[in-house]
Formats: C-alpha cells, sequence, structure tokens
C-alpha cells in the first residue's frame, strides 16, 4: 500500500469524501483513541489545561481531551485548540460540535500563538506530513524548522508535546527528531509494537525551565523502550541520562559511534539491528 | 472562535513576530455569539496568569461588551468563601465566584463567530468563518 503523503497533498488527500470516510471508521476511531490516550499518558497532566492540537483534523482527540478526569482523560477536562490544513476535516469536526476552537492552517508555516500560550501539545498521526513540501519554494527541512520553532516558543516553560507519528523510515524519524532538538526540546523517542506492522513512534518534547528543568529523562524514566535523543550539552540531567541511556542499548551504541565519527574513526553504519541482542547460533 | 483563543493569537507573518502590533488581532465586522459551557474553575485558575488583561480589555471595549475592570482579578477572588464552621476540610469542591463566573463568559462564552481579524502592524486580514479562522499565509509570506 502506498502511503497517502506519497500521492496528494493533505488538503487534497483529505476531501469531503476521504474526511468522512476516516472519521466514520470504527476501526480509525478505536486506533486513534488508543494512541490519544497513550499521548495523554506521556504528557502527564494533573490540571485543566490549555493544550494545542496539531493536525487535529475531525477532533477524534479533541473529544477526549474535553472528557473530565472521572472519564479517563487526565486533569480534563481540558480547553484546545486544533489546527489543520484539511478544510474537510474540519467541517466535520464542526458538524460534531466539538467544544474546542479551530483554525484552517498549515503547521509547517508555523504557529500563531505568542510565547508561552500552551501547558502542552499533542498530534496525532500527522506530523510525517510536514516532510513533504508541496511547492519548489519549500523543503522538509524549512517545514519542520518553522513548526518546531513555533511550537517551541508558544510552550509554557516546563511544558510538553507528544507528536505520534508515521515515519517513512530511520532517516525521516531522525530528520523529524533532529528539528525538534535544533528548536530547543528535550527530546526521547518512544516505540509501541515495534518492528511490527501496528508499530507507533512518539516523539516526547519538552521545553526548560518550570518544574521539569528540560530534563527530557524526567519524562521517560522508568518507561521502557525510550530513546533519548536530546544531544544538547551542559544539561543538568546528565547523570540521569545514564539510566535512560542504558549502557549497550541501542542510544548508547549510536551516540558512541558519533563519538567516534566525529573523531574520524570508521565506524559500522547502523541499522535496524543496531544494538539488538545477538541470537545465540548453535 | 473564543474571546481566550484571540487574547493568544498572533498574526502569522514572519516579518510581524518582532512587532509588539501584531499581538492582538483586531476583530472587524464581527458577529458574537454566546456558546454556553461549563465553568472550569481549576482552569480559569491555571490560565489566569497567562492573560494579557489590558489586550482583552482592549478587544472586549472594540466588540462593543460591557467594559472589564481595570486590573486582572486576583486568584482568590475565583473561588466563594467558604460557607462557616466548614473549615479547611479536604475533598471540599472550591466553588467559582460571580467574578470566575463573569470571566468565564467572556473568555469561554463569547465567541466569535463571522468575520475579521486584523494585525495592527501590517494589516493583513483573516476570515472567520463558522467560528473557524484562516491562517493559510500566501507562499511569499511565510
Ligand atoms: C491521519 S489524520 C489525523 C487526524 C487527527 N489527528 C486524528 O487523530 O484523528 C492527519 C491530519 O493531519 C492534517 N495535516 C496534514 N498536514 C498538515 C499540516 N501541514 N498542517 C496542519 N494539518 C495537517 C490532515 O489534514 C489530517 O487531518
Ligand atoms: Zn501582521
Amino acid at each position: 500500500m502506498s502511503r497517502p503523503e506519497d500521492t496528494l497533498p493533505p488538503d487534497l488527500f483529505y476531501n469531503d469524501t476521504e474526511s468522512r470516510k476516516y472519521t466514520t471508521s470504527s476501526r480509525i476511531q478505536t486506533i486513534q483513541a488508543t494512541m490519544t490516550h497513550r499521548a495523554l499518558s506521556l504528557l502527564h497532566l494533573t490540571t485543566p489545561s490549555l493544550i494545542l492540537d496539531i493536525g487535529c483534523g475531525s477532533g477524534l482527540s479533541g473529544e477526549i481531551l474535553s472528557l473530565p478526569s472521572s472519564s479517563g482523560t487526565p486533569g480534563g477536562p481540558h480547553t484546545w485548540i486544533g489546527l489543520d490544513i484539511s478544510s474537510s476535516m474540519l467541517s466535520i469536526a464542526l458538524e460534531k460540535d466539538v467544544t474546542g476552537d479551530l483554525f484552517l492552517a498549515d503547521a509547517g508555516q508555523g504557529v500563531p500563538f505568542r510565547p508561552g500560550t500552551f501547558d502542552a501539545a499533542l498530534s496525532i498521526s500527522a506530523i510525517q506530513w510536514l516532510c513533504n513540501a508541496e511547492t519548489s519554494e519549500e523543503s522538509p527541512e524549512g517545514r519542520l524548522k518553522r513548526f518546531f520553532g513555533g511550537l517551541y516558543a508558544s510552550l509554557r516553560r516546563g511544558g510538553r508535546a507528544v507528536c505520534q507519528f508515521y515515519p517513512k523510515n530511520d532517516a525521516q524519524k531522525r530528520m523529524v527528531s533532529a528539528a525538534a532538538v535544533k528548536a530547543g526540546f528535550g527530546a526521547g523517542l518512544l516505540e509501541d509494537d515495534p518492528g511490527t506492522k501496528n508499530a507507533k513512534t512518539y516523539l516526547v518534547l519538552t521545553v526548560g525551565g518550570g518544574e521539569l528543568d528540560g530534563d527530557i529523562t524526567g519524562v521517560v524514566r522508568g518507561l521502557e523502550g525510550v530513546d533519548v535523543v536530546d544531544q544538547r550539552r551542559g544539561g543538568k540531567g546528565k547523570g540521569a541520562k545514564r539510566g535512560v541511556e542504558q549502557k549497550g542499548s541501542k542510544a548508547w551504541i549510536v551516540r558512541k559511534k558519533e563519538q567516534m565519527e566525529r573523531k574520524g574513526k570508521v565506524v559500522k553504519a547502523s541499522s535496524k539491528y543496531t544494538g539488538r541482542k545477538r541470537r545465540i547460533a548453535f | 472562535m473564543k474571546l481566550l483563543t484571540l487574547n493568544f493569537l498572533t498574526c502569522a507573518i514572519k516579518s510581524c513576530k518582532t512587532s509588539p502590533a501584531s499581538f492582538p488581532l483586531h476583530p472587524r465586522d464581527a458577529e458574537l455569539e454566546i456558546v454556553e459551557a461549563d465553568v472550569n474553575l481549576a482552569f480559569l485558575q491555571n490560565i489566569l496568569p497567562r492573560l494579557m488583561w489590558a489586550e482583552l480589555r482592549t478587544i472586549a471595549s472594540e466588540l462593543g461588551l460591557p467594559t472589564l475592570p481595570e486590573d486582572i482579578p486576583e486568584r482568590e477572588a475565583l473561588v466563594e468563601g467558604r460557607g462557616e464552621g466548614e473549615g479547611e476540610g479536604e475533598g471540599g469542591e472550591q466553588i467559582p465566584s460571580q467574578t470566575a463566573k463573569d470571566l468565564h463568559r467572556v473568555l469561554l462564552e463569547t465567541c466569535i463567530q463571522e468575520g475579521k481579524l486584523v494585525c495592527g502592524n501590517c494589516g493583513h486580514e483573516y476570515a472567520v468563518k463558522e467560528g473557524v479562522a484562516n491562517f493559510l499565509l500566501p507562499g511569499h509570506l511565510v
């Protein structure tokens, strides 16, 4: 099956027909709800918050954000603002009378809110679209830079963002996380059901200051399978980082390889097998 | 679009980012609607320190709404004084005061349904239809 991102721009792909098909599919509703709950558990919200939903579509996540904590939404009910590039998707959200405010906007053009607006942000199944540029004046790097730069500024200090997305390949995963780190975020990647066709990638992002002081390890500590992509030096979390990026883990090996490469040494190219335990062959 | 949202929204055009005049955006030909919602006291308490009060007052007056008090309410003013003898009992729900209800009315129930939002710096107009603002920019303005 080809990826929709490779066929059409998002606003054309999510036309009236596709948007309706998408929103009414009970299979999709279930998957998106599960991922929204996963993202919420990573956001650790304890009080009703102001949340940005990037690529909110028809509001499947938003409906969950608006629920009280007694209905399973941590810290809820939250107030949310959604951005989406597809007017068809937004029309369906309007029909459903969602309580969040909606914007027709391209996240690749930035995030038009003043600094420190949001407690948190989430994005479910959307940001892989930013890796495509529809015109020759744009580049995926430029779009990712504007998006993460704008997102970083619009979050309050100590705020967090979780973006579940479908990277096309490892290179795209790296391009996206690198853009987030460059914008100033502490970043971690979390993979659910890795290696299966149901694999889900979550980019977990923190903003310095506030209670976490940008220490991504505070978010990912105790969560299995998280690779820290934060490469900033001099952060406070140095000691703790070890605990997450365990010696011998893939992240550790990749970092060591990078160090050696920088020193001019020849290292074996990293692959999806890097850092895996080798099976003992009899 | 809630007036709350307008209190955080800026012009999306890059060259406006550094100009103070690009916030707040000014409503023009606005049609307002009251959309009722439950008061969320904890949310109001959370958001209060982030409000730009002077700008909220300006927008309210531009929209012809009743004049807001000169100073932003204190956090304590959002909670109704509790009855005598009840003390600081745990688990007791805080009751929103009239101030909290008024603030809720302005921020979360007063919505711009139709009209435009205009940047005070570059003059760009963002259309609002059915409460949804169009922030798509032509390529050369990004
Ligand atoms: C798979 S849908 C997910 C929708 C919603 N987040 C959900 O979980 O149901 C992807 C959404 O991303 C939106 N999208 C794609 N590129 C975008 C962009 N550059 N800016 C804003 N939204 C975008 C699409 O219009 C579409 O609604
Ligand atoms: Zn402007």
